[in-house]
C-alpha cells in the first residue's frame, strides 16, 4: 500500500473511530469469554462440589449441567453479538472511509 | 460459490444401505465381522466425494484455486467446512465415550474445545483474512524478514500437522478395524490414499466439500441419535440423569466434576492449550482465506461456533443416554460383564463394554436405530476421519509449498505452476509418511499427540500471530525468539510429562505406576507465557536498523487489517 494512501486513511476521522471502537469491543468480549471460561475452571478446581449440588431438592440434575450448557451457549451468543455489531456499525464505518477516498 | 452437482448424496447413501442391510453384527467379538451396510454406505460416500473431486479438479488451475478454492466460499459453507474440519472422530467417539465413563468430565472437555472459537472471532479471523493470502504465515511474517519467520512458522505448522495426523491415522486404523472388520494396515492405507486423491486433484475445493458433506452427515446423524435416545426418557433430561445415576457404577458422582481435573495448574494449563491452540491450528486458520472478505470470515466463525457447540451438547446427551440404554443390551458387553440373570453387572458397565468406551456412540446407534443406522454412523465416522486428515494434509502441504518453497527457497520469484507442483508432491510425500507412521505407531500410545499439537499451536503459532497483528513494536528477532522458545518448550515439557516419560518411555515411580519428571500434564501454562515474554524482551531490546523499519511498517499493515483496503480479493468463476 502506498504511503500517501496510508496517511490519508490514518488522517480520516472515521478511521480513528473504527480502530478505537473495534479494539475496545473485541478485547472486552475476549476478556468476558476468558472470565467466563477460567471462572468455570477455577470453580472446578476449588469448589467442584458446588457444581454437583442438585438444582432442586431430590433432583438428579446438578447445577453444573445448566452451567456447562450456558457456557456453550455464551460462546455462541458472544460471537453473534460481535458479528451483529461488526457487520453493521464497523462495516458502515469502513464503507464511509472507502467512499471518501475514491 | 455454486453447490456442486453431486449433492444428491442422501439418495446415494441410503439406497445401497437398504439393499445391503444384510447380516446382523455380532457384538461379542472384539473385531467385527464385515458390516456390509456400513461398507455400502461408505462406498456411497467415497463415490460421491470422488465425483466432487473430479468436478473440483476441473476448476482448480491457479495456486489460488488450489489453496483457497478461488476464495469464493460463502460464510455458511465455510462455517460448515470449519465444523467438518474441527469435529474429529476423536471428539465424536472420544467425548461421548468420556461422558459414558465419567459423566460430567466429558462436558468440561468439550467446553475447552469450544471456547477457542470466540477468541478466533474477536482477534484472528477477519484480521488474517485482510492480511493474508494462503497460509497464516503470510500474516505472521507480514512485515518481517521472510526467510526466518516463514521457516519457523512452516516448521511449527508441520509439527502440529504431523502429530495431529499421526494421532488421526492410528485412531482411524483402529476404529475402522473395529467397525468394518478391515485389517489395520489396510484401513490406514485406504484413509491415506483417499486423502491424497482429494488434496492432489481437488485441492481446497474438494477438501471443502468433503468437510461440508461430512459436517452435514455427522450433525444429522448425531441429532437423530440424541432425539431417539431422549425419546426413551419421554424427552425429560431429568429422567435421563436420574436413570443414569441409578445405572452407573459411580452413581451420583457422574453429575459432578470428577477425576479429570485434579489440580488448578493442570486445569488451567489444559484450558490454555485448548482455547489458544484452536486459534493457532494451521488447517483451521487456512480456512479463512477461502471466503471473499472479512464479513464472510466473521459469519463463518459464527456458524462454526453454533454447529460445534450444538454438536457437543448432542455428544453429552448421547453419552448420558448410553449409560442407561446400553445397559439394556447385554450383547454389547463381554461375557464376564454379564451376570447369571442375563443382565449387565453394574460395576462392569464401563470396563465390560466390548470394543471399549470409544464404541459408545456406535453401540447406541445400533440400540436406537438398528443395523441400518449402525451402518450409517460407522460410515459417518469413517467420513469424519477423511475430512479431518484431508484438511491437515492440505495445511501441511501449503506450509511446504507456499511458505518454504515459494517464499524461502524461490524468494517470491518462482512461478505458480511450479508452486502447485511442489504442493502436490508435498501432499503425496505427507500422505506416504502418514501411512508409514500410522502403521509404525499401531501399538504405541498416541494419546499425548493431540495434546502436544494443541500445545505447540498455542505456544508457537498463536503468540507470534497475535503479536504480529496487534503489537507494532515486535521485530523479526522478537518473533523468531518467541516462536522458537514456544515450540521448543512445548515439545520438551511434553517429553518430560507423564504421558511421554511414563506412559510411552516406561519410567515408573516407587508404586510401579508411570510417572513424569514434571507434574505438568500439558505444557501450555509455562510454554505460552514463555513465548510472549521472549517476544517482548527480544523485541524491546532490538535496536537494529531493520527493527526500526519494521516498526514503521506497522501503520500500513494496521490500515489494511482494519479496513480491508489492499486485501486479497476473491476470483469469481
Amino acid at each position: 500500500m502506498q504511503q500517501d494512501l496510508v496517511d490519508a486513511i490514518k488522517a480520516h476521522p472515521r478511521y480513528q473511530e473504527l480502530v478505537w471502537s473495534r479494539r475496545c469491543f473485541a478485547w472486552n468480549l475476549t476478556l468476558l469469554m476468558l472470565v467466563i471460561y477460567y471462572g468455570f475452571i477455577l470453580i472446578i478446581a476449588f469448589a467442584p462440589s458446588w457444581l454437583g449440588t442438585p438444582i432442586s431438592q431430590g433432583s438428579a440434575t446438578t447445577i453444573g449441567i445448566p452451567v456447562g450448557i450456558a457456557i456453550i451457549l455464551s460462546a455462541f451468543i458472544l460471537t453473534g453479538i460481535y458479528v451483529a455489531k461488526a457487520n453493521g456499525r464497523f462495516d458502515a464505518l469502513t464503507r464511509a472511509i472507502q467512499e471518501d477516498l475514491q | 460459490m455454486r453447490w456442486p452437482p453431486l449433492l444428491i448424496l442422501p439418495a446415494i447413501l441410503i439406497v445401497p444401505g437398504i439393499i445391503w442391510a444384510g447380516p446382523a453384527v455380532s457384538g461379542a467379538v472384539e473385531r467385527q465381522a464385515v458390516n456390509w451396510t456400513a461398507v455400502a454406505m461408505f462406498i456411497g460416500f467415497v463415490a460421491a466425494t470422488l465425483g466432487i473431486t473430479y468436478w473440483a479438479a476441473q476448476r482448480t488451475r491457479s495456486a489460488r484455486d488450489f489453496y483457497t478454492a478461488g476464495g469464493g466460499i460463502t460464510g455458511l459453507q465455510n462455517g460448515l467446512a470449519i465444523a467438518g474440519d474441527y469435529m474429529s472422530a476423536a471428539s465424536f467417539l472420544g467425548i461421548s465415550g468420556l461422558v459414558f465413563a465419567s459423566g460430567y468430565d466429558g462436558l468440561i472437555y468439550s467446553i475447552g474445545f469450544l471456547v477457542g472459537w470466540p477468541v478466533i472471532m474477536f482477534l484472528i479471523a477477519e484480521q488474517i483474512r485482510n492480511l493474508g493470502k494462503f497460509t497464516f504465515a503470510d500474516v505472521s511474517a507480514y512485515r518481517f524478514a521472510q526467510t526466518p519467520i516463514r521457516s519457523m512458522a512452516a516448521i511449527s505448522s508441520l509439527v502440529v500437522v504431523a502429530f495431529y495426523l499421526i494421532a488421526q491415522m492410528v485412531g482411524a486404523g483402529k476404529l475402522i478395524e473395529l467397525l468394518f472388520g478391515l485389517d489395520y494396515w489396510l484401513a490406514v492405507v485406504i484413509v491415506g490414499a483417499l486423502m491424497m486423491i482429494y488434496v492432489i486433484f481437488g485441492g481446497m475445493t474438494a477438501t471443502t466439500w468433503v468437510q461440508i458433506i461430512k459436517a452435514v452427515l455427522l450433525l444429522s446423524g448425531a441429532t437423530f441419535m440424541a432425539f431417539a435416545a431422549l425419546s426413551a426418557f419421554g424427552f425429560s433430561p431429568e429422567e435421563m440423569f436420574r436413570q443414569a445415576v441409578a445405572t452407573h457404577p459411580k452413581g451420583a458422582a457422574i453429575t459432578a466434576p470428577g477425576s479429570l481435573v485434579t489440580d488448578p495448574y493442570n486445569a488451567i494449563s489444559l484450558g490454555l492449550a485448548l482455547m489458544f491452540g484452536t486459534a493457532g491450528l494451521p488447517h483451521i486458520l487456512m480456512r479463512f482465506f477461502t471466503v471473499p472478505d472479512a464479513k464472510e470470515a466473521r459469519k463463518s466463525v459464527f456458524y462454526a461456533t453454533g454447529f460445534i457447540g450444538y454438536f457437543y451438547i448432542l455428544t453429552f446427551i448421547i453419552g448420558f443416554a448410553a449409560i442407561v440404554l446400553l445397559a439394556q443390551h447385554p450383547e454389547f458387553f463381554k461375557a464376564e460383564a454379564v451376570g447369571p440373570d442375563g443382565a449387565v453387572l453394574r460395576d462392569q458397565l464401563v470396563k465390560g463394554l466390548s470394543g471399549g468406551t470409544n464404541m459408545v456412540a456406535i453401540r447406541l446407534a445400533e440400540a436406537v436405530g438398528g443395523n441400518l443406522f449402525l451402518g450409517f454412523i460407522s460410515a459417518v465416522a469413517f467420513a469424519t476421519i477423511l475430512a479431518v486428515v484431508a484438511g491437515l494434509t492440505l495445511a501441511g502441504a501449503s506450509a511446504i509449498s507456499h511458505d518454504l518453497y515459494a517464499n524461502v527457497i524461490a524468494r517470491g520469484y518462482g512461478n505458480e505452476t511450479t508452486e502447485i507442483r511442489v504442493s502436490k508432491i508435498a501432499t503425496f510425500t505427507l500422505g506416504i509418511l502418514a501411512i508409514g507412521l500410522g502403521i509404525a505407531f499401531e501399538s504405541q500410545n498416541v494419546a499425548f499427540m493431540v495434546g502436544l499439537a494443541f500445545a505447540v499451536a498455542a505456544s508457537a503459532n498463536f503468540p507470534v500471530l497475535v503479536c504480529s497483528i496487534f503489537w507494532g513494536r515486535m521485530t523479526t528477532a522478537g518473533a523468531l525468539a518467541g516462536g522458537t522458545i514456544g515450540l521448543m518448550s512445548a515439545v520438551v515439557l511434553t517429553l518430560l510429562s507423564k504421558a511421554v516419560w511414563g506412559d510411552v518411555l516406561g519410567h515408573v515411580g516407587p508404586d510401579g505406576k508411570p510417572v513424569g519428571l514434571i507434574a505438568l500434564n500439558n505444557p501450555a501454562i509455562v510454554s505460552m507465557p514463555l513465548a510472549f515474554v521472549a517476544i517482548w524482551i527480544v523485541s524491546v531490546l532490538d535496536r537494529s536498523e531493520r527493527a526500526h523499519r519494521e516498526r514503521l511498517a506497522f501503520e500500513a499493515q494496521r490500515v489494511r487489517c482494519e479496513t480491508g483496503i489492499g486485501a486479497e480479493g476473491a476470483v469469481s468463476h
